[in-house]
This record gives C-alpha cells, structure tokens and sequence, in this order.
C-alpha cells in the first residue's frame, strides 16, 4: 500500500526541489527587501511594503494569473528573459518555483525584517566608528544578529512552497513530471474514481514531510535561542 | 585639536554650539536633552549637521559649504557609549580586534597587549559580552575604541550606568589614557566630580546652546547656578599642591595659601597640583577662627558675591586668601546675623569627611 508509484514519486521530488529552490533564490532578494524596509527611508517605501505582502491577501489564483501575464511566454517580462537568457517560466518547473517563491516572499521578508528590526541600531554605529563601512557592518554585524530570522523565514517559504497550489496551478499547470506537484497530483488523483490509494499515500507523505519540517525548525529555533541565551 | 561650529534642528530641538579644544579631555557638561549627545553624534559622524563645520586637526570632517562630509567609518574618532554596546556575537578578544581590522598598518599606533593591560581585561578574553559585569562591559568599551588607535575619542557618559564602586574603578583608568595614550578625549557627563577630576577644559551647554566654556576653575561654580540645578550640585574648585599624606590618620595634607586642606585617604604624590571639587553645602562660614569644632580645614577669605533669592537660601563666594573661590551654601538669616557683607574678612570651613579621594583630581606630570 505505501509503495508510490513512480508518477507519485516524481511529484514528491518536484515539490521537494521547487521548495528548496525557491527558498534559496529568494532569500538573498529577501534579506535585501527586509534590510531596506527595515533600515532605510525612501519614497514610495509604503509601496514597496505593499506589494511584498500583496500575494498574502490576493487569492492565489489572481497571484498565479497576474504571473502568468507577467512571465508568461509573450508576458513582457516573460518575453524579454526568453529572448535575452532563453530563461522560460511558463509550464516549467522553474515557474513553479517562481509562484512558490512569490507567496513565500512575504513571510520570509516579515521575519528577516523583525529580527532586523530587533537589532539595536547603536551596534551598526559601534562599528561604524571602529571603521566598518556599510557593506562590512551589514556583514559583521547585522547579518550575524539576523540569522535567527533568516533560518525561521526560510522555513516559513519552504513550508509555504510546498503547500503552493493556486497560484502554482494558474501559472504553470498541472503537467505531470514538469509542474505537477504533490498538492497538484492529489488534487489530480482525487478527481479520478480510482485514485484514492494514491492520493491517501501522497497525503501521508505530506504529512511526514510537514513533520519532518516542523522538527526541523523547533530544533533550529531552539539552537538559536541558545545562541542568543549566550549573548545575553 | 577639535573645532566644532555646527547647527541641527531636531524637530523643536533646535541645537546651535561651537566650541574647540586643543588636546587632553574636554567635558561637555550640561542637564539631559542639553544637546550633548547630538553633539557627539556630530563629531563622530553619525549625524549630518543642517550647516556649520567640523575639523579634527585641522582636516575638516564635515563643511556643508564646502559640500565635505567624511562618513563615520573613515573619520577614525572613537566612540564609548554610555551601555557599552559590546557585540553580542563576538568574544571579548574579537570585539577588541574588530576596529583593528579596519586601522590601517601605518596608523596601529596603540597596541592590544597595553590596552589590556591598562584596563585589567586579561582575563576576559575568551568570553561573551553577556557574560561581563556592568564595569567588565563599560571596561572593554572603552578598550575596543582604543585599540582602533582613534585620533579621537568621544566618551558619551561611559559612567552614568555604573554604581559608585565602578565608578571609581574606571576613573583612573580614564586618567591613565588621557596620560598614557595622549588621546585628546571629548568626554560628556553631567556628573560634576567627574567633569572636575578628568578634565582641563569644559563646555557647558543648556537647551542647545554653549552657556559658558573655558578651564574647568573659571567656568564652574558660576555657570551651574545658572544653569538652575539644586544647591547640592553646587560645587566649586580649588586648586592645592600635595603636601604630605598623614599614614597614622589616613588623612592627606594640601597646601593652599589660605590654609591647609585635609582630605579623607591618600592623594598623588608630593607637590603634585590637585584639584578639590568643594560643594557648597559642604562649607560653613564664620566670622572667626573657631576653637572647639571637628573641621579641620579652614580657609582665610574675603566675602566676593553673595547671590540671594526669594527663598531662604543665599550662596556666597569666598575670595580665597592667594588664589582661587569656594562657594558656601547658607541661610539668609544666618548671613544676616552675621553680618556678612563683600568685601568683609570670613574663614570657610569644609569638613574633611566632605572630600576624599573622589573628589580630587590630580594633575599629569
């Protein structure tokens, strides 16, 4: 009964590399993101925040379609890196990836920006007068201090990738072996008469995974914790 | 030497001060919300002033007409601030060599083994910030700063968080820089003793503003009633020479035209010039050398000014026989009684449990 079939495995190891690789392309643009809202003043800086958090609010299928105009093939974004890089995004893993990473992007900018924001400023004036530059302050400093806040916004994108499916399935479709992820096959599986063994073993295996993850980020959050008990 | 001619509106805080010193510790001396922390912000180039000019030997650091602002990292003015804002992250030996990494080779003027040495922090290596005492943390503060050999250093009330056994401890610390390291030091503070023990020249500032400036002797005494604090703060200062230091009493002798000043505790070394920070409440008049009295000190003077109120406290200057003035706290009544008046010979009398140790300052060789 547990033995998936090489179809259910091929959608466990694409949500599993859409999710890390997601949570990875988006974390240095995340740390960026939540340094500047965090730190700097700057026009249009409501703006900014506002779009971040748009694909929190927006239903994910608007998210998804607003991708699919955007990167679409004859999208003008979509187009231009076709063209220019032959990057394609449309019915590829790839812009699976790009849909899980947008919904992930505001929750792994909220806690890098509040563990930034914790970081009493007058630490980045220390070593500032001790001759560190921005860019060797924001690397000394800051970014040591924030760590605890990367690792828990990484977990939360990773988390919010592997749970993607509206905007996912707007975007990119439900191509089994190029987009189709777990959440998507069991949305496929549960739409055949004969496809509850397969969606009850996919269910499982998302609910080792969602287990697994969990322990994952108790165990880092309390090596952090740790950590910080150390500086205090 | 430190020019400072710098405007910046902050909100209704509308700070205006110049002033310039020319080596050894300069206080910047005032009530909180004076100005004395923005002004530090300015030296040290964490703030940009809205005009005006500051230059450290004679380089500018900032000139908003010339368009010149040298950004914090390369204006090598170290900072203490008043709770040590020691990085959490690195060890003690890290956050010493962390300035270091950016001083260039030529300019590494002050070694890491002295500066250890010097402050007692051998021994803390190895550990976390969060491990230190509050005086083990203000210790290192100040530590890092000089190991990243600054051509400055701004100390922004680096005591104010410590109880008085700290204090004590680090004082002559600080005095050891001043004199071992010849580092020119800003140092802010509206601790009276402190700005007396450590410092040649002093600044006071109010709402913005410098109120008054100029050798430590001339400017207080004056400049604090104006600035409105309690009679407590009221303090003046004498300059004496170390006579001898009594072993058998614990009692140190100073000479001063006028008489001799016993302090509580040793001083410096024999003729070595010191000066005594003398609050006014400390002092008693009389018309006569009194007989049968515990004070020990007393002072031949000349009644100077006597400042009254509508309260019943007054505060007379007692131009002191040679040189120099104490200023005596009294009642109207009191005065009046005795018939004080300027120009009236009067003994002040300060009781020796009144000044020890922390109240002088001993000069540099």
């Amino acid at each position: 009964m547990m033995d998936l079939s090489p179809e259910e495995l091929t959608a466990v190891h694409l949500s599993l590399r859409i999710a890390v690789v997601a949570t990875l392309a988006s974390l240095p643009l995340g740390v960026l993101v939540a340094y500047g809202l965090a730190r700097w003043r700057f026009p249009g800086k409501v703006l900014i925040d506002g779009l971040v958090h748009l694909p929190l609010v927006l239903p994910p299928v608007v998210t998804g379609y607003v991708l699919l105009l955007l990167f679409g093939r004859r999208g003008p974004i979509g187009a231009f890196l076709a063209e220019t890089f032959g990057i394609v995004f449309s019915f590829r893993w790839t812009g699976a990836a790009l849909a899980c990473a947008v919904m992930g992007f505001p929750l792994m900018v909220r806690a890098i920006r509040l563990s930034i924001e914790a970081i009493d400023r007058r630490l980045e004036d220390a070593a500032g007068t001790l001759g560190a530059n921005r860019g060797w302050t924001f690397a000394l400093v800051t970014l040591p201090l924030a760590l605890p806040g990367l690792m828990v916004g990484s977990i939360l994108c990773f988390a919010k990738a592997l749970g993607e499916f509206g905007a996912t399935i707007t975007f990119v479709s439900n191509i089994p072996g190029e987009t189709q992820t777990i959440s998507a096959a069991i949305y496929t599986l549960t739409q055949s008469p004969t496809g509850d063994a397969g969606a009850l073993r996919l269910t499982l295996v998302s609910i080792v995974i969602a287990l697994v993850a969990l322990v994952l980020s108790e165990v880092v959050q309390r090596l952090a914790n740790r950590k910080l008990a150390q500086f205090e | 030497m430190i020019q400072v001619d710098a405007q910046k509106k902050l909100g209704s805080f509308d700070l205006a001060i110049t002033f310039e010193s020319d080596g050894g510790i300069v206080a910047l001396f005032g009530p909180s919300g004076s100005g004395k922390s923005v002004t530090i912000a300015l030296i040290a180039g964490l703030t940009r002033p809205d005009s005006g000019r500051i230059a450290l030997d004679g380089r500018p650091l900032v000139d908003t007409a010339a368009g010149v602002f040298v950004p914090a990292h390369a204006r090598r003015i170290g900072l203490v601030f008043q709770d040590a804002q020691l990085f959490p992250h690195l060890s003690v030996r890290h956050n010493l060599m962390f300035g270091r990494w950016f001083t260039p080779r030529a300019e590494r003027r002050i070694a890491f083994d002295p500066v250890v040495e010097t402050l007692g922090i051998g021994h803390l290596l190895d550990r976390r910030p969060g491990r230190l005492s509050g005086g083990e943390k203000q210790r290192v503060a100040i530590g890092r700063a000089l190991v990243s050999s600054p051509r400055l250093l701004l100390m922004d009330e680096p005591l104010a968080a410590l109880d008085a056994e700290r204090k004590q401890e680090i004082l002559p610390l600080i005095e050891r820089l001043r004199d071992e390291f010849r580092i020119p030091i800003v140092y802010v503070s509206h601790a009276v003793e402190e700005v007396a023990r450590l410092a040649a020249r002093v600044v006071v500032l109010a709402g913005g503003r410098v109120v008054a400036s100029g050798p430590v002797e001339d400017v207080f005494g004056e400049s604090i009633a104006q600035a409105g604090e309690s009679r407590f703060r009221r303090a003046s200062f004498v300059t004496a020479r170390v006579d001898h230091y009594d072993a058998a009493w614990g009692l140190t002798a100073l000479s001063h035209p006028s008489g001799t000043i016993w302090l509580a505790g040793p001083a410096g070394p024999p003729g070595r010039d010191c000066r005594v920070v003398v609050r006014a409440t400390d002092v008693t008049l009389a018309t006569a050398r009194p007989t049968g009295l515990s004070v020990r000190t007393v002072l031949d003077g000349t009644v100077g000014r006597i400042e009254t109120s509508d309260g019943p406290l007054a505060t007379v200057t007692v131009d002191l026989a040679g040189h120099g003035h104490v200023l005596a706290s009294a009642t109207r009544k009191a005065l009046d009684e005795l018939g004080l008046a300027p120009g009236l010979p009067v003994v002040a009398l300060i009781k020796t449990v009144a000044l020890d140790e922390q109240s002088v300052a001993v000069a540099p060789p």
